[in-house]
């Protein structure tokens, strides 16, 4: 095959310039923001109830704002858990395909610009979006936190909030390049945002389900089940297969970095915690460390996914 | 194989598209199968023949936006697979029923495609202004696309051309769908884009309406190119004489009466009584006496500019009896 001329990054800019705008200016995005707004300030608020009771006990007080659940509504984290998915899905559900419905693909590609810049460009505009909306939800429980609680935050705990919000736009970039990738594959929007709504309920809902059932159907006859527990290789397999699902790796993620108190994310024996002062926070360092496959496994899902989505791309013919 | 291709002599610097045995295979199927073309600069040539017969997968290959299965290709100097951003720098294409984004205005529609193309900014807003006041949109300029009628979103392809500067303009199909009206001024445009020495190629399946702008067309077949040169080429060709006549008459058999005027080929009845004279020479006034002298009653008497369209159908009738326009075998989305 020969080699072809000219910079893959030709016309980026333009790209990533008007769907970023698209996505801001858009009633889409308008939507999602409103839905994300309402339940993550209604999650924060209802926390800050139980927190102001417990004001004076807490050392990671700012943290709890992410982390505490009061029902019927789960945490701030848990909604973002949920919500991010959504947004991801529908940024980016009729990227590709829309543009061969609105018939403007073959124009935009007549254009001295190659196939990578359009898919990256709109892949960056998605979770710039992301980031932008999820930014300002940060800042905007930050500043709930400040007004209710009367505390100032730590320089840990803007560290740690900070993190959180790398880890959930890894997350977002995720379920951003799912979409992309069914934008692909499906030349009908609907069918597209349908395969999306539908891995995301796999993921968040079945997935841990499944895992459990698969890994008591493998271990099934083992000796670990006459003794009424489960070996640990058991455990083992079960959180790897967990953790093919992004929605366990976030949570995890969360886990460890908003509860400094987090010591391991697997099994943990007894004699491991030896001399250990339990509920004693880990510092930051250590908090990052642990939760450092988790991030990095999310980036590598995105690449990984973009990565097919590009090849896929690559090889479909410009006329419908 | 019956090809007839009528070449004109051009000096070989002035040949801005050259293909040479070019194919493109689905699969099995061959969507163009070993074309010649050659296309001089400055003139308005057309690819013609019915849906499926492999215009625009050529179309698509020119611009690079599909890959070649074989043979060589270059377009204005570059090769479209390897340098496709050459090409498309060059070229301005307006696809089969253009589409634009409908929550954007016409102006911002073309100042998308501008950045894309690379178009330095202080030049921008001018050359927009210039192309929409040339097709004749400058009034829609700040109204959202989502309202045009599909004649205006073909000119605001061709102003995005316009806009382009660009030195070859490739047009698929620029005049289906539009009303007699809007085609008669579209093609006009093209023709203006001629005068501004621009090399146009368009396809269309619509073989009269086209023929009369077209410098030199190129007849497609089931991926093959049948015919190409001139139209008077083309009709010497095929039909072997450059004259045709149409008449209705009463009460008399024209074949028989006007058998033996000198130059007169041939005598074709399209029935109803109505016959077509074809001659290598001006027979008007040998016909029309004959006619008038063996009693018949002459109800109509017309010289034909010759037309593709019938063309086309003799061409195929005596070839194979198929392959006749609007037969699309394969859709041609």
């Amino acid at each position: 095959m020969a080699k072809r001329r000219g910079s893959p990054w030709t016309g980026l800019g333009a790209i990533f310039l008007k769907e970023f705008a698209d996505h801001l200016g858009g009633a889409r995005m308008m939507i999602l923001e409103w839905l994300m707004l309402l339940t993550g300030v209604g999650a924060v608020y209802t926390a800050i109830q139980d927190l102001r009771q417990t004001t004076s006990e807490d050392p990671f007080l700012f943290l709890r704002l992410f982390t505490q659940g009061h029902d019927p509504l789960p945490s701030f984290t848990g909604i973002l858990g949920f919500l991010i998915p959504l947004i991801a899905i529908g940024l980016a559900f009729d990227s590709i395909n829309g543009e061969f419905n609105r018939r403007t693909m073959s124009r935009v590609l007549a254009q001295p610009i190659y196939r990578d810049a359009l898919l990256l460009g709109k892949f960056l505009a998605g979770l710039s979006t992301l980031a932008v909306a999820l930014l300002a939800l940060w800042l905007l429980v930050m500043g709930l936190g400040l007004v209710t609680l009367g505390v100032p935050p730590t320089g840990e705990e803007v560290l740690r909030g900070i993190a959180f919000l790398i880890v959930a736009i890894a997350y977002g970039g995720v379920w951003l390049a799912a979409a992309l990738l069914f934008s692909v594959v499906f030349r009908s929007p609907a069918t597209s945002a349908l395969s999306g709504l539908g891995l995301w309920l796999l993921m968040s809902v079945l997935w841990p389900l499944l895992t459990r059932f698969l890994t008591q159907a493998l271990f099934a006859s083992q000796s670990a089940a006459l003794m009424g527990g489960q070996s640990l290789q058991q455990i083992e397999v079960q959180q790897g297969l967990a953790r093919l699902s992004p929605d366990t790796l976030f949570g995890e993620a969360m886990l460890g970095i908003l509860h400094p108190a987090t010591r391991a994310l697997g099994p943990v024996f007894l004699d491991q915690l030896q001399n250990a002062i339990l509920g004693a926070p880990l510092p930051l360092t250590q908090s990052l460390l642990l939760i450092w496959p988790q991030l990095t496994g999310l980036v590598a899902g995105a690449i990984l996914l973009f990565v097919v989505t590009y090849v896929i791309f690559q090889r479909q013919e410009v006329r419908a | 194989m019956n090809e007839a291709i009528v070449e004109a002599e051009a000096p070989m610097n002035d040949i801005v598209i050259e293909a040479k045995r070019l194919k493109k295979r689905y699969g099995e199927f061959a969507a163009v199968d070993g074309i010649d073309l050659s296309i001089r600069r400055g003139e308005i040539f057309g690819l013609l023949g019915p849906n499926g017969a492999g215009k625009t997968t050529t179309i698509l290959m020119l611009m690079g936006l599909t890959e070649v299965t074989a043979g060589r290709l270059t377009v204005n100097g570059f090769d479209p697979v390897r340098e496709p951003l050459e090409v498309k720098r060059h070229v301005g294409y307006l696809p089969d029923s253009v589409g634009f984004y409908d929550y954007l205005t016409a102006e911002q529609n073309l100042r998308y495609t501008a950045r894309l193309a690379g178009i330095p900014r202080d030049e921008i807003d001018e050359r927009i202004g210039e192309a929409l006041a040339q097709v004749g949109l400058e009034s829609v300029a700040r109204k959202k696309t989502g309202a045009f009628s599909h004649g205006m979103r073909q000119r605001l392809g061709l102003a995005e051309v316009l806009m382009k500067k660009a030195e070859i303009a490739i047009l698929d199909e620029p005049t289906s769908g539009l009303d007699p009206q809007a085609t008669f001024e579209f093609l006009e445009l093209i023709r203006g884009l001629k005068a501004q020495g621009l090399t146009v190629l368009l396809s269309s399946h619509l073989l009269d309406r086209v023929q009369a702008v077209c410098d030199r067309v190129a007849l497609f077949n089931r991926g093959k190119i049948a015919l190409q040169g001139t139209v008077m080429e083309l009709s010497a060709a095929v039909l072997g004489a450059g004259f045709n006549l149409a008449i209705t008459v009463r009460n008399a058999d024209p074949a028989r009466l006007l058998n033996g005027i000198p130059g007169l080929t041939r005598v074709i009845d399209d029935g109803d009584g109505e016959y077509r004279v074809v001659a290598d020479r001006d027979v008007r006034a040998a016909v029309a006496r004959s006619l008038i002298a063996g009693g018949a009653t002459l109800l109509k008497f017309d010289a034909l500019e010759p037309s593709l369209d019938s063309l086309y159908r003799d061409f195929f009738e005596r070839q194979e009896g198929g392959g006749r326009i609007g037969e699309g075998t394969h859709g041609e989305a």
